[in-house]
């Protein structure tokens, strides 16, 4: 079953008001697989998933998620996809297990009882089963989701942003049982703003203004970027990062702390700008230092902007 | 103005900051500025034009059983008076008991066999008019007319100058149903009506608006739950409440207000069920339409306001101008009202249940239809 294609859909296109929010975009997720989807607010990241949930009915486009035509088999596509929704979405007066035997009966899955029973213990709240949804903590509210989503065994999981607002330790578990299910066989596909959950998937794409600008593994997607980066530990870093904004080569400029990242596509250029202005004083070392995801990221979005207007 | 004083002063630019940022928000909430400007038309209208006191042209069956020359200008007179409008003719008790129990009819006019005989021998015949006073306003004025009317009728056909002089002939007036003219008679069993569409629209209009509201709908559309499923589930629990507020309302009928129960108890139960899954399903209709649960809460008020008015609740039906009663006859309430009182007071049964009830029917279907049509399996 290796290489068997989970979702496999070209040309998706949808409009809202005559703006194109997702504009012809392919996606293919092999069986098993994490895939990421990165960009900025509003770049179609949810509409896709939408449409490929069957929320919403796409413009234009075809292909199959799980074997169903996209278009015309939403139903039974609906019965195998696990779907967690960006913002908590299950019932805040209802308890954790009333939510629970909700999703269970709505499924007409079996044995709801010990469906149920195993979920909760698998969560850890058994002893809390009473308590309401809406009491819950951002973290805990995000485990119930996860766990009431999967509860049907869906073949593909759709998480919308699921760890916005959770803290590093939750996020990190969360992650750890992500991995767990894609490797029972489950197809993930995940969108996310943070860089660090990029580099857990197997695979990323980046959308911006409804188009996918670039997909692959992370080092794929930094090395088709062509980026040169280099860095500088100096005190004023935020005086530095003013003087070589708009130099020949200076694409990108952002200060970590007293470290300066410095990025541009023409690498010679960007070392010529970058020898220049040492020279010129206050004098800084620079090294050659690898890209990060996110250099790579913010790049691609100034250049879609541009490409926009 | 010394400087503690200057904590409390009113500041003129913070007042009208917050009264800019009101108008903006007023004016993109679309619905609440077409309540404000539309209660008072709706106001001005239903209480300018359709509501009416003092109805007349009431429909009238006739039962001419002496087809003399004084029976027929007696007939007539009624009819100019205005206030009576012979719609059929009866030629049994049956068909006038069957006309008035069915609320078809407001009054039955009798003129007996050998009338025109006893007259002419001055024995003083009775005429029988019988009215249906389950509602008392509606007959109120026509019968405090009937004594005037009648003066004046032989005026013209005896060629008497004399216009003040008694007829030849007696009336006798039956106040049937509610005889000693109760009021509470008529409210309280309107009141079944009233009490389920204020409460029962409300319930299912907030219903879908709650999910869409808390972002719930997203996970609920998403899920393999199918409309119809999604709408009974929504209806069913509120049938249980409604059946609760019947209760109630039945029984204070009984113990406070000694409304009699003349009619099948189980046909009224029948009717109430209809009634009240109308209402929930007209609920329904508005919140796949409202936005936001204000929104919900304002259609409801808006479908409320008619209701109470137009369906004959607290005014007479037959008093309103044809075009109040065509949209009086679109509202579930207005043909409750009939059945509820024509069993409680009218002694209704199946059969006459059945002949009041079926636009209920035709409002439940049509608007599970729109409801459903609304409905969207996804967030399109």
């Amino acid at each position: 079953m290796n290489g068997e294609l989970a979702i496999d859909v070209t040309g998706l296109t949808k409009s809202f008001g005559g703006r194109n929010v997702v504009d012809d975009v392919s996606v293919r997720v092999r069986r098993g697989e994490i895939m990421g989807f990165l960009g900025p607010n509003g770049s179609g990241k949810t509409t896709t998933i939408r449409l490929l949930c069957g929320l919403l009915v796409p413009d234009a486009g075809e292909g199959t998620c799980l074997g169903h035509d996209v278009l015309r088999e939403g139903e039974a596509i609906r019965r195998q996809v696990g779907y967690m929704t960006q913002k908590f979405s299950f019932y805040e007066d209802l308890t954790i297990e009333e939510n629970l035997a909700f999703v269970a009966r709505v499924f007409e899955l079996d044995d709801r009882r010990g469906r149920v029973e195993r979920t909760l213990e698998r969560l850890g709240l058994g002893n809390r089963r009473r308590q309401l949804a809406g009491t819950l903590s951002g973290g805990w509210k995000q485990r119930l989701a996860l766990a009431a989503c999967i509860m049907h065994e869906p073949r593909l999981l759709l998480l919308d942003e699921p760890t916005a607002g959770v803290d590093p330790k939750a996020r990190r578990d969360f992650w750890d049982e992500i991995h767990e299910l894609a490797e029972d066989g489950m197809t993930v596909l995940v969108s996310t703003h943070y860089m660090d959950e990029a580099e857990r998937c197997h695979r990323i794409a980046y959308l911006a203004y409804g188009q996918k600008l670039t997909e692959g593994t992370v080092d794929e997607v930094v090395a088709g970027a062509g980026l040169s980066t280099f860095t500088v530990d100096t005190p004023g870093a935020a005086a530095l990062s003013r003087r070589l904004q708009g130099r020949p080569g200076v694409d990108l400029v952002a200060p970590f702390g007293n470290v300066l990242h410095i990025s541009g596509r023409d690498g010679a250029a960007l070392r010529a700008t970058l020898a220049a202005a040492a020279a010129e004083g206050p004098a800084f070392d620079f090294i050659a230092d690898r890209p990060t995801l996110e250099d790579v990221f913010i790049l691609l979005m100034n250049q879609s902007t541009d490409n926009f207007a | 103005m010394s400087a503690h004083t200057g904590r409390f002063r009113l500041s003129l630019a913070r007042l009208w900051a917050m009264v800019v940022k009101e108008f903006i928000q007023m004016r993109r909430d679309r619905l609440t500025f077409a309540l404000l400007v539309g209660i008072p038309i709706i106001q001005l209208t239903l209480f300018g034009f359709a509501i009416n006191n003092d109805p007349k042209g009431l429909p009238t069956i006739v039962h001419v059983a002496d087809a003399g020359p004084h029976g027929r200008s007696v007939l007539s007179a009624l009819r100019n008076s205005g206030y009576f409008r012979p719609t059929e003719e009866a030629v049994s008790r049956a068909e006038i008991d069957r006309a008035l129990e069915l609320g078809r009819v407001q009054f039955a006019v009798t003129i007996p066999a050998g009338f025109e005989r006893a007259l002419r021998r001055g024995e003083h015949p009775q005429i029988l008019i019988e009215a249906d006073a389950s509602d008392p306003a509606a007959t109120g004025n026509a019968i405090a007319a009937l004594s005037r009317v009648m003066t004046n009728a032989l005026v013209h056909d005896r060629g008497d100058v004399t216009p003040a002089a008694p007829p030849p002939f007696d009336i006798a007036v039956h106040r049937r149903f509610n005889p000693e003219g109760i009021t509470q008679y008529n409210i309280v069993p309107g009141l079944i009506g009233v009490i389920l569409t204020m409460t029962m629209v409300i319930v299912t209009a907030m219903a879908m608006t709650r999910e869409r509201e808390r972002g719930t709908m997203e996970n609920l559309l998403a899920m393999p739950v199918r409309p119809i499923e999604v709408m009974l589930g929504k209806i069913v629990p509120p049938i249980g409440m409604g059946a609760i507020q019947v209760a109630v309302v039945l029984l204070a009928a009984r113990a406070l207000f000694d409304v009699p129960m003349t009619g099948s108890f189980p046909a009224l139960m029948i009717a109430v069920m209809l009634f009240i899954a109308a209402n929930l399903c007209v609920g329904f209709t508005f919140s796949t339409v409202a936005r936001n649960q204000l929104q919900a809460m304002q259609m409801s008020f808006f479908f409320f306001l008619p209701s109470i008015l137009l369906s004959g609740f607290m005014f007479p039906f037959r008093g309103m101008p044809v075009w109040a009663q065509t949209i009086g006859e679109c509202l579930p309430l207005t043909h409750f009202l009939r059945v509820v009182r024509g069993v409680m007071l009218r002694g209704n049964g199946f059969g006459e249940v059945a002949a009041n009830a079926w636009p209920l029917v035709v409002i439940l279907v049509v608007v599970t239809f729109v409801a459903l049509r609304r409905y969207k399996r996804t967030l399109d």
